[in-house]
């Protein structure tokens, strides 16, 4: 007897008991998508010969790097002793930057499935995301995935998932995405063990928002969790934060392709088209209701996104300017945690200052925006956001260290972070080392297993965004996995340092360091640069300064030389294009006063590599 | 500069030049280059379009005068079926290779179909181009006899270790005798030196350039060594067993030159070369910095008439196969935009001590002119007289210049 459902139950006239709601809990590669595919197939909603691999991973860049930054909710159909089930699966994003939107996601769920790697155990990625499920009080079902693999161990991470979750070793799943093997056991331990879904079928619609995506043709599609009452089509939903009201033009069921249905129900998990063109109208966590006989109290959970790390973008070419302003727009419609705003750089021209959620949204949207827009940018080092009390009083929020006030500063606070890194037991003094300069507090241990630690940390998010994870991954071979969470502020001893080109400040590289590490990060500056810059006509001075005071300082001697000792009937040709070629480079360079830098100059110098310049 | 060939468009089977009605007014000398493709042995610093006996197979260099003197003839018709005037050859060059590896009496022949196909101006400048080992007395009589007016010696250096890093395989104690008889043989003589060849100290330079200036010669040319791609030079310093050159150490040298050849009496005329007089300036050298037409025989020679370059396939053997099927040898050309035309005019022009005339340059490069004025890099006295004359510094640097006059 197959177990896949001969006849899939009905959107809209489901009752809630026949309803199972999960996500899956995985670290990037640990196969989450591979066992998703399979789960689709095992369930017929996707065709065999649709399948393509990481069905649900649509954007290139998720299915490039093996992630998913955006979840998607598919519902699949299962029997199991001669019931009919619908199952919901909805897929989480998996890496720090995203813990609201994970949060959300979860919160849509009665139970998740934990998926480890065989070969690699938990990461702490997973475990953040482990524990906040377990905060959301949901059904934990634990599975080993890639037991196919030659290099499994599942009685070792077995022992170690019984450990953590509280249950048997014999308990937890062993499966494999790539082969199929354990997929069907899983799905019916899903229907066992998951609780149903529970809400008030009579009382006022209350669906929550957990997922918001742009589309170029439909506009922006909101995936919600019916938790109370009902919608219809033809409703008109009112969003309960903004008390915006939208005319529903589609409700409907991913499976996996968007089916139109006659709505949704207590415990369901669907989509709604309204037409609204912008994700802002339609908020990750926000509750929907109807206009005609609206809720009374939002569903709990819900908060703004707020940006944490901040970073200039700007055009290599100038002139794509408005280019780069068009599809940050564009991005922005789809992305409602994605900040900018414009800026103006001596050394980069304009652009804009843009704040993400983390490092790994920053390097998204960039690479977004090279990818499918096309642009050449850079990325000045990211920041973090300071508050900055000067001595007459006055308070300023500086998210730029152009921003950080001139006058007398009476206190500068940071954002903490609470970190906590995973690793094998051999690295943990290379990582206690490495949180110890970047002026991490150690908070405690945790043996997870007899191998494996858990290290906690408070630590200033500004250590953790400049070059932190990988640093992180050289020192442990790439074995330490990582996550933080923000956890309030601190005064701490921060000082501007600024880099000064013959006397010309070059705002890109300015920054606000500790302030016993301004003289480290003065000398690392002034040295790249003077690796990096070309020699001009003339000799130019390269000082790191805080304030009027200088702190280090380098130089680049005068180029002396540049001339072609031949140059004769054979050789004109090829020089006149030489210069021609150099006339084209000439557009790349960037002036600070009489200095010319090289665009790629003040890259290299931005993203530390620090290669040495052509010699001519 | 590379010997590689540069890219354009096809050239013409016949060899037919463009309409160049255009060109007609601007009256130019016309002279001609031979290339002879032939060495001994190759140095390791050379790229230059040259072969051993070993590299052409059985291709033989006796047969080369014919193959050059049926591209003479090919040019002949050419130029003489284009909107240009008919023009003696005001100068011709000799150059290589090693020309002297030749018969002094195959020279000669080159010589006579240049004279016989376009006629010589009466006091036409004939160079070649020789190496100190493979000349006497007797083959410089010959040359002066068949017309030659001037020799080029490839001193390149007095101190035999550097000689050896540049694998030259004459004695230096050579040269003031192939001087001797040069003169004694009534031809004007020209010494290349090269400055920059890793191992080469300042005072192993200064050796040079005073052997060289006490041999009294009518003009002198010194070029720093440049590393080119492909040859064994480039392999030995990429793989460290020779040092690679020093930039810093190359300018004192270049200034050590200029100072000890003006105490001596040599005046520069180009950022390479010196003279005793203007009238011991290289013309035809002149005619390639001034814009002048000339015609380039020989594989891999390039051409410049009225504002066309071409150049030739590269190697002997596809140079005479063409030849023997009528066909010219040019391999591709360009026809220079007014752009072009302008941007070479500041690129040469500005390299010689006539300098650039000021009025080729647009409104933001005259203003550049002012910056290089204040930087000691153009005479200002020059340039108020509507000329850009590069100073020392600005001779170092004379690439950075016309990068910063071409806007």
């Amino acid at each position: 007897m197959t177990p896949r459902a001969d006849r899939a139950l009905e959107p809209a006239a489901t009752d809630p008991s026949a309803i199972r709601n999960f996500c899956i809990i995985a670290h990037i590669d640990h196969g989450k998508s591979t066992l998703a595919d399979r789960m689709l197939q095992i369930t017929g909603v996707v065709s065999d010969r649709d399948m393509r691999a990481q069905y649900l991973d649509r954007m290139d860049i998720e299915r490039e790097r093996g992630i998913t930054i955006k979840s998607q909710a598919v519902r699949m159909p299962w029997s199991l002793d001669g019931n009919t089930f619908a199952l919901n699966m909805i897929d989480t994003p998996g890496h720090v930057d995203f813990t609201y939107e994970v949060s959300r996601s979860l919160a849509a769920c009665e139970g998740a499935i934990l998926l480890v790697d065989a070969a690699q155990g938990i990461e702490a990625q997973t475990l953040a995301n482990l524990y906040l499920a377990l905060g959301n009080d949901l059904e934990i079902i634990p599975v080993l995935n890639k037991i196919d693999l030659p290099a499994a161990d599942p009685d070792r991470y077995s022992e170690e998932l019984a450990n953590l979750i509280g249950c048997e070793p014999a308990d937890v799943l062993k499966v494999s995405g790539k082969t199929g093997l354990g997929v069907e056991a899983l799905l019916d331990r899903v229907v066992e063990r998951i609780p149903a879904p529970k809400g008030e079928a009579g009382a006022p619609a209350r669906a929550m928002i957990f997922d918001s995506v742009y589309d170029s043709y439909r506009g922006v599609v909101t995936y919600v969790r019916m938790v109370d009452g009902n919608l219809a089509p033809r409703d008109r939903i009112q969003m309960m934060s903004t008390r915006a009201v939208h005319e529903l033009l589609e409700i409907g069921v991913s499976s996996p392709e968007p089916t139109p249905t006659r709505g949704l129900g207590v415990g369901e998990v669907g989509y709604l088209i309204t037409g609204v063109k912008d994700v802002r109208q339609s908020k990750v966590g926000d509750t929907v209701t109807t206009a005609a006989r609206p809720a009374a109290q939002p569903l709990p959970g819900y908060t703004e996104p707020k940006p944490m790390v901040f970073s200039g973008l700007y055009p290599i070419d100038g002139s794509d300017y408005p280019d780069l302003r068009e599809a940050l727009d564009k991005l922005k419609l789809s992305d409602a945690s994605l900040t900018f705003e414009p800026e103006t750089s001596v050394a980069l021209g304009f652009g804009f200052r843009c704040g993400f959620l983390g490092l790994l949204h920053l390097e998204i949207i960039t690479e977004r925006l090279e990818r499918e827009f096309g642009l050449d940018l850079i990325t000045t080092a990211p920041s973090v956001v300071y508050r900055v009390k000067t001595e007459d009083g006055k308070e300023f929020t500086v998210t730029n260290p152009s921003e950080f006030p001139n006058g007398k500063v009476a206190s500068v606070f940071e954002p903490l972070v609470k970190a906590s890194i995973l690793a094998p037991k051999d690295y943990v003094g290379a990582i206690m080392d490495l949180c110890q300069s970047r002026r991490g507090t150690m908070q405690g241990m945790d043996y997870l297993s007899e191998n494996r630690v858990e290290l906690h940390y408070t630590m200033p998010l500004g250590e953790i965004v400049f070059d932190f994870f990988d640093q992180l991954k050289s020192r442990t071979q790439g074995y330490a996995s990582l996550d933080y969470e923000p956890a309030g502020e601190a005064e701490a001893d921060l000082v501007k340092v600024d880099i000064l080109l013959q006397g010309e400040k070059v705002d890109a590289f300015s920054t606000i360091v500790h302030k016993e590490k301004a003289y480290a990060y003065g000398v690392l500056m002034t040295g790249r640069l003077r690796e990096l810059i070309p020699r001009q006509q003339f000799e130019v001075p390269i000082q790191a300064a805080i304030g009027s005071r200088i702190i280090a300082r380098e130089s680049i001697r005068a180029m002396r030389k540049d001339v072609l000792a031949k140059c004769y009937g054979g050789d004109i040709t090829r020089k006149r294009k030489l210069l021609e070629k150099q006339k084209e480079g000439k557009k790349r360079m960037k002036m600070v006063g009489r200095v010319e830098v090289p665009q790629e100059a003040f890259i290299a110098a931005l993203s530390g590599d620090t290669e040495r310049k052509e010699r001519k | 500069m590379s010997s590689a060939l540069p890219t354009g468009e096809a050239a013409p089977e016949d060899g037919r030049l463009p309409d160049l009605s255009g060109a007609v007014a601007a009256i130019r000398n016309f002279g001609v280059y031979i290339h002879v493709p032939f060495c001994r042995v190759r140095c390791g610093y050379c790229d230059f379009n040259t072969y051993t006996a070993t590299e052409l197979g059985g291709l033989k260099q006796s047969d080369y005068p014919d193959q050059a003197i049926a591209e003479i003839e090919l040019a002949s018709g050419v130029l003489r079926d284009s909107d240009l005037p008919a023009r003696a050859a005001s100068t011709v060059f000799f150059g290589g290779g090693t020309p002297t590896l030749l018969p002094a009496g195959d020279l000669e022949r080159m010589l006579d179909s240049v004279r016989e196909t376009w006629g010589l101006e009466a006091d036409a400048e004939i160079t070649t181009e020789a190496n100190p080992d493979s000349v006497d007395l007797d083959y410089l009589k010959q040359l002066k006899r068949s017309g030659f007016t001037r020799v080029s010696f490839g001193m390149q250096s007095a101190v035999p270790r550097v000689l050896a890093t540049l694998d030259r395989t004459h004695n230096p104690q050579q040269v003031p005798r192939v001087v001797a008889w040069a003169r004694e043989a009534g031809l004007d003589v020209s010494l290349d030196l090269i400055y920059g060849t890793p191992g080469e100290s300042i005072d192993d330079w200064r050796e040079s350039l005073e052997s060289a200036i006490s041999m009294r010669p009518d003009h002198l040319s010194a070029y720093c060594l440049i590393v080119e791609r492909g040859t064994k030079l480039e392999r030995q310093i990429r793989r460290g067993e020779v040092p690679p050159p020093d930039d810093e150490l190359s300018a004192d040298k270049y200034e050590l030159a200029d100072e000890l050849l003006s105490v001596a009496g040599f005046d520069w005329y180009e950022v390479s070369n010196w003279a005793r007089s203007e009238r011991k300036q290289s013309r035809h050298n002149l005619s390639y910095w001034t814009g002048e037409d000339w015609w380039g025989i020989g594989p891999g020679a390039h051409s410049h008439v009225g504002g066309v370059r071409w150049w030739n396939v590269k190697h002997p053997a596809a140079y005479a196969e063409r030849l023997a099927s009528g066909r010219s040898p040019a391999l591709a050309r360009e026809i220079l935009s007014e752009n072009s035309k302008r941007l070479e005019r500041i690129l040469l022009e500005s390299r010689i001590r006539n300098g650039l005339d000021l009025s080729v340059l647009s409104a933001e490069g005259k203003t550049a002119v002012a910056s290089l004025i204040a930087d000691g890099m153009a005479d200002a006295a020059s340039a108020l007289r509507g000329r850009l004359v590069l100073t020392l510094k600005g001779r170092l640097l004379a690439d950075a210049v016309v990068r910063a006059l071409d806007c």
